[in-house]
C-alpha cells in the first residue's frame, strides 16, 4: 500500500512519454525529445509541440478528471456503481457539441465545438441544481442525475434523427465515441484550467467522503456533511467532467472501473482513493490513447470504444469477485 | 448543562411529531429515553443535533458545525459502515473534527485508546465489514469515543446485540457517565434502562410523560399510559427486574 503512489507516479510518468513517442510519424526517440523541449525549425518540433504534446497533456488530465470525480460520486454516494456520467453533465455537455456540428458552428471555428459542449455543460449544471435543490439527500442526486441524462439522451437521438445527410450523422457518430487526436494547445487552455479548479473543490471533499462511511447523519454530525459539500462535489465534477466532454467526448468506464480497481490498495478510505483513482485514471487512459494508435494505425481506432471493451470485462471480472468474496 | 433543549417541536410530513419538549442534561448524567414506538425518541435526537428541522431552542445545534462535533457525538440507529475500511481507520474518523483530522499523535493516542477500552485490538488490521454485527457495533462505538466529546447521544444502542454485549454496553456508558461525560441512550429494555441510568425520560405521543431517577419514571399509571401496559416488579439482588405482562 506504500508503495501504491510512487508506482502509480511512475507508470504515468512512462506513459505520458510513451505517449509522446508513439504517432504515425515514426520519429527517432531523441530526436523528437530534443525538438520538443528546444524546439527549433522544421516538422520535428511542430509534430510534437502542436500534435503530441497536447494529446499526452489531455491524456493525463482526462484520465485523472476522470478517476476523481468517479472516485469522488463513489465515495459521496456510497456506490461503487456510481460514475462521472451519473450526474448528467458529460451528457448535455455532449448534447451541445452535437448541436454544434449539426447546425455547421464547429466548421465555422476551431473551438465552437468544445465551447458549445461548456455550454451545454453548463445547462446541466443549472437542471441539477433547480432539480435537486438545496436540501435533499443523494437519491435526488442521482434522480436527477439519471432524468438529465435521458433528457440529453433524447436530445442527442434528435438531432441524429433530423440529420440533413450522412457525412453530418456519421461525424456526430464518430465524436460520441471520443478520442483525443488532433488536438491543440488551444483544447488544453481551454480544458485544463476549469478541471484544475473543480480538481481543487474536489480535494477539499476529502474529510467529508471518509466521514461519508458512517452515513449521512453521523457524517453531519462529525460536522462534515452539510449542503457545502454538495455544491463543491457537483461544481468540481461539472468543472472537470464538462471540460474532459467538450474536447475529447464521451468516453466511459474509465471513472467506473479505475476506484473500483484500486479501492482495496488504499484500505478502501475515500480520502486516499482520491488521488489513487486520478493517477489511476491517467495512466489507463494514456495506455488506452497509446494503445489506439498501435492496434490499427491506418483505421482512426476510437478511444471511448476501446476504454468499453477493455472496461466491461473488467468490470465483469470485478463483478465476479464480489459475488464470490463478499461484499464491494 | 451539556444539553438544553427548549420548547422543541417537529413537525414531518405535516405530522406533528414532538410538542414543546424541554429537556437539560447535566455532566455525569446517564439519561434513558424510553418510550413506544413512534413516540418521538429518535426524532428527539435528530433534531436536538441539528439534524433536521424543528422549531424552538437547542443549545446543541445553535453551534456551528465544526464546535458541535468536538462537544457530542452521535451514534444513529442504522449502523452503516459504506466500505471494507479497517477497524483502525474507522475509528480514526472520530477524529475528524479535531485539528489533526485523524493523522496527528493527539488523534492516534485517543483512537488507540478508544480501541484498547473496546477489546478492539485483536481486530485492529481486520476489514470492519468482515465482523459480526456486534463486534461492528463495538467499532461504531470505538468510533464515538475516539471523538471524546462531553456529550455522547446513541440511538437504540443495545438493540440486536445479545446479553452480553447489552450489558458490557450499557456498563460502558455508566462508567463514561462517572468520568462526568454525559450519555443519552433510547433504550426499549426498561428493567436494563433502571438497573443501568441514573435518570429516565419517558415520551409519549411526543410529549415529555415523566423525567426524573427511574424509581419515579417506571409507575404503574406512567407506563399504562405511555404503552398501554401493566408491569410486574421482582426485586432481586442485582436490582429490580421489570416484567411486561
Amino acid at each position: 500500500m506504500r508503495g501504491l503512489f510512487p508506482a502509480l507516479l511512475l507508470l504515468v510518468a512512462a506513459l505520458f512519454l510513451a505517449s509522446l513517442l508513439t504517432g504515425p510519424a515514426g520519429l527517432p526517440a531523441m530526436d523528437a525529445l530534443r525538438a520538443l523541449a528546444l524546439g527549433g525549425d522544421g516538422p520535428l518540433p511542430i509534430v510534437m509541440r502542436e500534435i503530441r504534446l497536447p494529446r499526452a497533456i489531455l491524456g493525463v488530465a482526462v484520465g485523472a478528471g476522470l478517476g476523481l470525480t468517479g472516485a469522488a460520486l463513489q465515495g459521496y454516494l456510497r456506490n461503487p456503481l456510481a460514475e462521472p456520467g451519473l450526474i448528467g453533465i458529460s451528457g448535455m455537455a455532449a448534447l451541445g457539441a452535437v448541436i454544434a456540428i449539426q447546425t455547421g458552428l464547429s466548421l465555422v471555428a476551431a473551438l465552437a465545438l468544445p465551447l458549445a459542449a461548456l455550454v451545454g455543460a453548463a445547462a446541466g449544471v443549472a437542471m441539477l441544481v433547480a432539480l435537486a435543490g438545496p436540501r435533499g439527500g443523494s437519491v435526488t442526486l442521482i434522480l436527477a442525475g439519471v432524468a438529465i441524462s435521458a433528457l440529453a439522451g433524447a436530445g442527442t437521438a434528435l438531432v441524429l434523427n433530423l440529420s440533413p445527410n450522412p457525412y453530418a450523422a456519421s461525424e456526430i457518430v464518430f465524436w460520441l465515441m471520443g478520442s483525443l487526436a488532433d488536438k491543440s494547445m488551444l483544447h488544453v487552455w481551454l480544458a485544463l484550467p476549469p478541471m484544475l479548479l473543480g480538481a481543487a473543490l474536489i480535494l477539499t471533499t476529502r474529510h467529508a467522503l471518509d466521514a461519508l462511511t458512517l452515513g449521512e447523519a453521523a457524517a453531519q454530525t462529525l460536522g462534515m456533511a452539510g449542503p457545502s459539500l454538495r455544491w463543491r462535489l457537483i461544481a468540481g465534477t461539472a468543472l472537470i467532467v464538462g471540460p474532459a466532454t467538450a474536447v475529447a467526448g464521451a468516453i466511459g468506464f474509465v471513472g467506473l472501473v479505475v476506484p473500483h480497481v484500486l479501492r482495496p490498495w488504499v484500505g478502501a478510505r475515500p480520502s486516499a482513493l482520491l488521488p489513487a483513482s486520478a493517477l489511476g485514471g491517467a495512466a489507463l487512459l494514456l495506455a488506452s490513447d497509446i494503445a489506439v494508435r498501435l492496434i490499427v494505425p491506418d483505421r482512426d481506432l476510437k478511444l471511448g470504444v476501446l476504454t468499453a471493451i477493455v472496461g466491461a470485462p473488467l468490470f465483469l471480472h470485478l463483478i465476479w469477485k464480489t459475488r464470490s468474496g463478499g461484499r464491494v | 448543562m451539556v444539553l438544553t433543549v427548549t420548547r422543541l417541536s417537529v413537525t414531518r410530513r405535516r405530522r406533528p411529531v414532538l410538542h414543546g419538549v424541554s429537556l437539560a442534561l447535566n455532566p455525569g448524567e446517564f439519561v434513558g429515553l424510553i418510550g413506544p414506538n413512534g413516540a418521538g425518541k429518535s426524532s428527539l435526537m435528530e433534531a436536538a443535533l441539528g439534524l433536521i428541522p424543528f422549531t424552538g431552542i437547542s443549545t446543541l445545534a445553535a453551534m456551528p458545525a465544526d464546535r458541535r462535533a468536538r462537544h457530542a457525538a452521535y451514534l444513529p440507529q442504522s449502523r452503516e459502515i459504506a466500505w471494507p475500511v479497517s477497524v483502525a481507520d474507522l475509528v480514526a474518523l472520530g477524529r475528524i473534527p479535531w485539528p489533526g483530522g485523524g493523522r496527528s499523535g493527539i488523534d492516534r493516542i485517543a483512537t488507540d485508546a478508544a480501541i484498547a477500552r473496546m477489546g478492539l485490538e485483536p481486530f485492529r488490521k481486520r476489514t470492519a465489514l468482515r465482523l459480526s454485527g456486534g463486534e461492528q457495533n463495538r467499532a461504531l462505538i470505538a468510533r464515538a469515543l475516539a471523538q471524546d466529546t462531553p456529550l455522547l447521544i446513541a440511538d437504540e444502542p443495545i438493540a440486536g446485540l445479545d446479553p452480553a454485549q447489552q450489558l458490557a454496553c450499557l456498563r460502558l456508558f455508566r462508567e463514561l457517565a462517572g468520568e462526568g461525560r454525559t450519555v443519552l441512550a433510547s433504550i426499549h429494555d426498561l428493567g436494563l434502562a433502571a438497573r443501568f441510568c441514573s435518570r429516565l425520560v419517558l415520551l409519549s405521543n411526543g410529549h415529555v410523560l415523566a423525567d426524573g431517577p427511574p424509581e419515579a419514571v417506571l409507575r404503574d399509571d406512567l407506563l399504562r399510559r405511555a404503552f398501554n401496559i401493566t408491569v410486574r416488579r421482582v426485586d432481586t439482588p442485582d436490582g429490580p427486574a421489570i416484567l411486561p405482562v
